[in-house]
């Protein structure tokens, strides 16, 4: 790893939250004092060996860690180029990445005596994930979750029911991830006195996605290892999905000071980035702008007004990116390309059928990216995905999109 | 110059609250919007606070939610609301109008462009609901170098602590929010108000005006006591939703703004007899 630490891309974020020009504490003042309070919180957990020890501890014995490194070795085959390896965060405890994050928050929500937890989610695996360490540590929970996402994940929101979250269906625009937040920021802003908002991705207002990146950090650092213990080397290339971007930045910041390792993230190509409105890819269809705490990378009109965008994956259902992403893919330090809904769906057959690993949607898209790479790729190199969660919650709506008879 | 410190100062004269009412710029569509706009002043609003739509409006409740989704269906744009106001000025040169909205349309139009537009167009003052002190920089500085009154919003949670950087670059009026919570919410303890507003008032010499709950004459009589402008809005956007016939405004949209405004008019003048 380089020892060039002023040339680093991980010093991020500067003391005002900001990644280069993203990032940032744009919330209302009823807020302020609350973001400042967390902010202290954390500096004064991250320099507690206690905390650290008990976040170690649930994660070895409650969350499964280390995650194993896999080889998959017909896919490999079938792409027949680089070694195809997963970095399998879809076997931890409540089935996807989302996990690491909760736990490191809800033991900060402790520590700072809060009585009341809400999230948002879009998939549903971090209100599943949230909901979780919401019923281990006896936190009354509330999930904020868009009400067309309530409809296309319905088994995670039995999941979340049945340990105890309240989930709050929300109507407003499309119904989707967006909107959750929205919700959730107005839930905020009004019990300021109780409640922590644990917000599961890499997104919002500092210091969110440095401590989510930071929580997340598990994931690469962990694979980092793995890898130079199996092969005796880096791998050539590392690949994750991004929406909120919280697997990605995990998977990624381990790396990021290593040129020999080039990075890729997968952003939701929808329809496809000619169709208006019809995409999720804020880096490659967006430009910058303010949302929900941050300056990032932003699906918008001429007018600054906020895009539904489309991806058939509801967790990457999302009009921005965590503004670290933004910072680099301006720094083209990270090279972030949009797959589609189609590419998507045949990644998730094919991963299924070939491995015998149903990914989440989310996932299929970075095995899509993996599946274009590896070819042009030489059978001596290595790339890695981060399959971020498993995909037993698409099974059904994937089954529609491909007119599966499911009654029989 | 603004004309917002001669307008409070004229309503301390009258030993009275200013009425400061909120509408959304545009809102059930521009020309009926429009109309509301400029009726106004003559029922009985002292400063007016022109909401500019924006598509995740996360401080506030229902009404001004929908508020703005009208005025956006309708095809409300930033420039379309800054050319509103330009309307209005060769009518009425007197009234004070402060913009109030998110960040994200300003960005998106351009903080320089912006501000010279909305001097031109005879704005005097901005409430931008994302932008905490800490970034200043982004629009507080360059608005307040271009003489438009960068208006921040103090809350329950801003503490004394806090509170001298809060309002640090605030220039016409403090606006202090009533209550934790979204716009149009309920005010738990209308007397509670009055020691918060004493406290703003041991911090600075400007004008504070109290909004978020505020919904009947009564409720701005008992919190015009201590405030020096008593700030409405959701009660006005209800009054638009409720007036639309077949989801279409018009004459009468004004009609059912206007008698709300005239009432409150009438509650901010008992608020200190």
């Amino acid at each position: 790893m380089s020892t060039d630490r002023i040339n680093s891309l991980r010093n991020g974020p500067d003391e005002n939250g900001r990644f280069g020009l993203f990032g940032g504490r744009f919330v209302a003042e009823t807020l302020m004092p609350l973001i400042l309070d967390l902010e202290r919180a954390y500096r004064d957990a991250k320099q507690d060996p206690e905390f650290e020890a008990e976040i170690t501890d649930l994660a070895a014995h409650y969350t499964g860690r280390p995650s194993p490194l896999y080889f998959a070795r017909r896919l490999t085959e079938h792409l027949g180029g680089a070694k195809v390896w997963f970095k399998r965060e879809e076997l931890n405890h409540t089935g996807s990445h989302k996990i690491n994050n909760c736990l490191g928050q809800i033991l900060l929500a402790k520590r700072m005596g809060k009585t009341r937890v809400i999230a948002e989610t879009g998939a549903g695996q971090h209100g599943v994930a949230t909901a979780t360490v919401c019923a281990k540590f006896d936190i009354p929970c509330v999930v904020f979750m868009g009400a067309t996402d309530v409809e296309r994940q319905w088994p995670n929101v039995l999941r979340m029911k049945m340990l105890g979250a309240e989930v709050r269906a929300v109507s407003a625009g499309a119904g989707t991830l967006k909107d959750a937040m929205n919700e959730a920021l107005r839930d905020w802003v009004t019990n300021v006195d109780n409640t922590y908002y644990l917000i599961g991705t890499a997104a919002g207002p500092h210091p969110y996605p440095e401590m989510v990146r930071d929580f997340q950090s598990v994931i690469g650092t962990e694979l980092r290892e793995q890898f130079l213990e199996t092969e005796g080397k880096l791998p050539d290339a590392v690949v994750a999905c991004v929406g909120g971007g919280s697997n990605a930045i995990g998977t990624f910041h381990a790396f990021l000071d290593d040129p020999e390792v080039a990075i890729y993230g997968a952003e939701a190509g929808g329809h496809g980035l000619e169709t208006e409105n019809g995409h999720a890819a804020s880096m490659n269809g967006g430009r910058p702008g303010v949302l929900h705490g941050n300056r990032t990378y932003l699906l918008q009109n001429e007018d600054g007004q906020i895009l539904e965008g489309h991806s058939i994956s509801a967790g990457l259902d999302y009009p921005g990116v965590g503004p670290e992403h933004s910072f680099l893919h301006d720094s083209k330090r990270v090279t972030y390309a949009p797959i589609t809904d189609e590419e998507a769906i045949a990644a998730f057959q094919l991963c299924t059928r070939m491995e015998g690993i149903i990914p989440a949607l989310e996932s299929a898209h970075g095995l899509a990216q993996v599946m274009k790479l590896a070819p042009e790729m030489s059978a001596d190199q290595s790339i890695v995905l981060c399959m971020s969660g498993r995909g037993d919650k698409d099974v059904e709506s994937v089954g529609r999109y491909l007119g599966m008879d499911l009654d029989s | 110059m603004s004309r917002l410190p001669e307008r409070f100062s004229a309503c301390a004269k009258q030993n009275r609250p200013a009425l400061v009412t909120f509408v959304m710029a545009g809102d059930p569509d521009p020309e009926t919007g429009f109309d509301i706009l400029s009726a106004l002043p003559a029922a009985g609003a002292d400063i007016i606070e022109l909401g500019m739509p924006f598509s995740d409006p996360m401080a506030d409740g229902p009404a001004i939610q929908q508020a703005g989704r009208r005025a956006l269906n309708a095809g409300q744009t930033l420039s379309k609301t800054l050319q509103a106001v330009e309307r209005f000025r060769q009518q009425d040169a007197d009234t004070p109008i402060v913009l109030m909205g998110y960040y994200n349309p300003i960005y998106a139009f351009g903080v320089d462009k912006f501000l010279s537009d909305a001097k031109s167009a005879g704005v005097d003052g901005l409430i931008v609901v994302d932008l905490p002190p800490e970034e200043d920089a982004e629009l507080c500085i360059p608005a307040i170098k271009a003489g438009i009154n960068f208006i921040r919003l103090t809350t329950p949670t801003t503490d004394d602590r806090r509170l001298p950087a809060v309002l640090e670059n605030t220039s016409g009026f403090v606006y202090y929010v009533s209550m934790t919570g979204i716009t149009g919410g309920a005010i738990r303890s209308r007397e509670a108000v009055g020691g918060a507003v004493q406290r703003i008032k041991r911090h600075t010499e400007l004008p504070v005006a109290v909004g978020f709950g505020i919904k009947t004459a009564e409720d701005a009589a008992i919190i015009g006591r201590d405030a020096d402008g008593v700030v409405v809005g959701s009660v006005l956007c209800t009054a638009v939703a409720e007036s639309l016939k077949d989801g279409k405004g018009g004459a009468q949209s004004v009609e059912a703004v206007r008698a709300v405004v005239s009432e409150l008019a009438e509650g901010v003048r008992q608020a200190r007899r």
